[in-house]
């Protein structure tokens, strides 16, 4: 089959609105990611023990099952349940739940990262948990972590194409629709790949800038 | 629910299904992540340029895809290939590029003077690699190679999408025939979490193993 200019250039605006819907799916997923993120990470750390460990099993569980099913856990049975969500909205809680247990790990070892002296010094100089956090130990455990951060903001960005299992109309799914209605395949899913391709390229210029201004977290 | 036997049948045969694609993918991901790996330090500047432009090309964009690539658009250019099959190298590929960069990372990561003394006795590059630098290589390799186990897991499930009847796939039928969404997705979301949990005990199994004489050295 012959790759057709004309169409697809025809195609592209189609294409375009679907990347619309990605990006905004990836930006919303980051969101809830970092903050559910960050609630798996202090509850795991948690002086209850029964919470630490319910919060680690539950964070090994989702770590271990596919995005895809999840997805169509929150799709198809939460509504059976009582709740019933739009599309995109299942999609980016289910994207930010994903993800959110690898951003607990990045949160806990930056957090880990900071030298006990810090704690101690700063319980030597009597300040309290607030000016410690905020004062001590976040302004060193941050930027380590951002490198991490936006390696995982990438892989989601590359996994959002599940959504349109889930009937997201994103640009996977308008791909699709394009080919199934034109029986051309060779167009929607190449551009679809090069538009996937360039900005994970881009993304990785910035991750190495990322990476030399606040260095790597080391493992 | 009187069914229910039957059903669970259908989705461990998609258990089946899913457990082949995962030995299968893994096995072609190995050995594309040595052979890419490789050629990433290779001496020559064409072979590191292949290496590199493959691991960038399948590392910038997602399985998803690639599988509807190699499914929908390589057949137009005459290369028919069943969904297994095409399920099987969309994997490869993929993880096998992740898998490239972690072969690198440890090869770089045998300190420099470990080289040094191999050219110092005379040892054949192929001598050097396969006594020297591979086993102490390959421990450094085997926690990453078993987080990229569980991810190529995870990632067969997106094969339902392409009609091939695995786990995932098999779920959806039980779902459509039976109208339950609770019992199939909490049966292979528990089954998808005891193979990933066999991974990773598997691979701590395998670490110990390799690891065992080297004390000293590490």
């Amino acid at each position: 089959m012959e790759w057709d200019w004309d169409f697809a250039w025809s195609i592209m605006p189609t294409l375009l609105a679907g990347f619309r819907i990605t990006l905004v799916a990836t930006f919303l997923g980051a969101i809830v990611a970092a903050v559910l993120g960050l609630v798996f990470a202090i509850l795991r750390r948690s002086a209850n023990r029964a919470v630490a460990r319910t919060t680690g099993f539950l964070v090994e569980f989702i770590r271990g099952t596919p995005l895809l099913v999840q997805l169509y856990f929150i799709f198809y049975v939460l509504p059976d349940l009582g709740l019933r969500l739009p599309a995109l909205a299942a999609g980016v809680i289910g994207m930010g739940l994903h993800y959110a247990t690898y951003a607990a790990e990045v949160y806990r070892g930056g957090i880990e990262a900071v030298p006990r002296g810090q704690w101690e010094a700063a319980k030597a100089t009597n300040l309290t948990t607030r000016q410690t956090w905020l004062h001590v130990v976040l302004p060193q455990a941050v930027p380590p972590m951002i490198p991490a951060m936006a390696n995982y903001l990438l892989a989601m960005f590359k996994e959002t194409p599940l959504l349109s299992a889930i009937t997201v109309l994103e640009l996977m799914n308008q791909a699709k629709s394009v080919a199934n209605s034109s029986y051309r395949y060779v167009e929607p899913m190449t551009l679809v790949g090069v538009m996937f391709l360039v900005v994970s390229l881009i993304s990785v210029v910035v991750l190495r800038w990322l990476e030399r201004r606040y260095g790597r977290i080391s493992r | 629910m009187g069914d229910w036997a039957g059903y669970l049948t259908l989705i461990l045969q998609g258990a089946w299904v899913t457990v082949e694609l995962t030995l299968m993918g893994s096995a072609l991901a190995l050995v594309v992540a040595f052979i890419a790996g490789l050629g990433r330090i290779s001496r020559h500047a064409w072979i590191r340029w292949l290496a590199t432009g493959y691991i960038e090309f399948f590392r910038g964009t997602s399985i998803f895809v690639q599988l509807f690539w190699i499914y929908f658009v390589l057949p137009m250019t005459g290369a028919e290939l069943t969904p297994m099959q095409a399920g099987v190298m969309a994997l490869g590929l993929n993880v096998g590029a992740y898998g490239a960069e972690v072969v690198r990372g440890a090869i770089l990561a045998v300190p420099r003077d470990q080289h040094e003394a191999c050219v110092a006795v005379n040892l054949t590059r192929f001598q050097r690699m396969r006594h020297v630098i591979m086993p102490q290589a390959l421990p450094l390799m085997l926690p990453t190679f078993g987080n990229n186990a569980i991810e190529l897991l995870k990632a067969t499930s997106v094969v339902s999408l392409i009609s091939l009847s695995d786990m995932t796939f098999q779920a959806q039928v039980v779902r459509s025939q039976t109208g339950s969404t609770l019992m199939p997705f909490v049966t292979i979301l528990l089954l998808y979490f005891a193979m990933s949990s066999a991974i990773s005990f598997g691979m701590r199994r395998l670490e110990r193993r390799v690891t065992r004489g080297l004390d000293g050295v590490r």
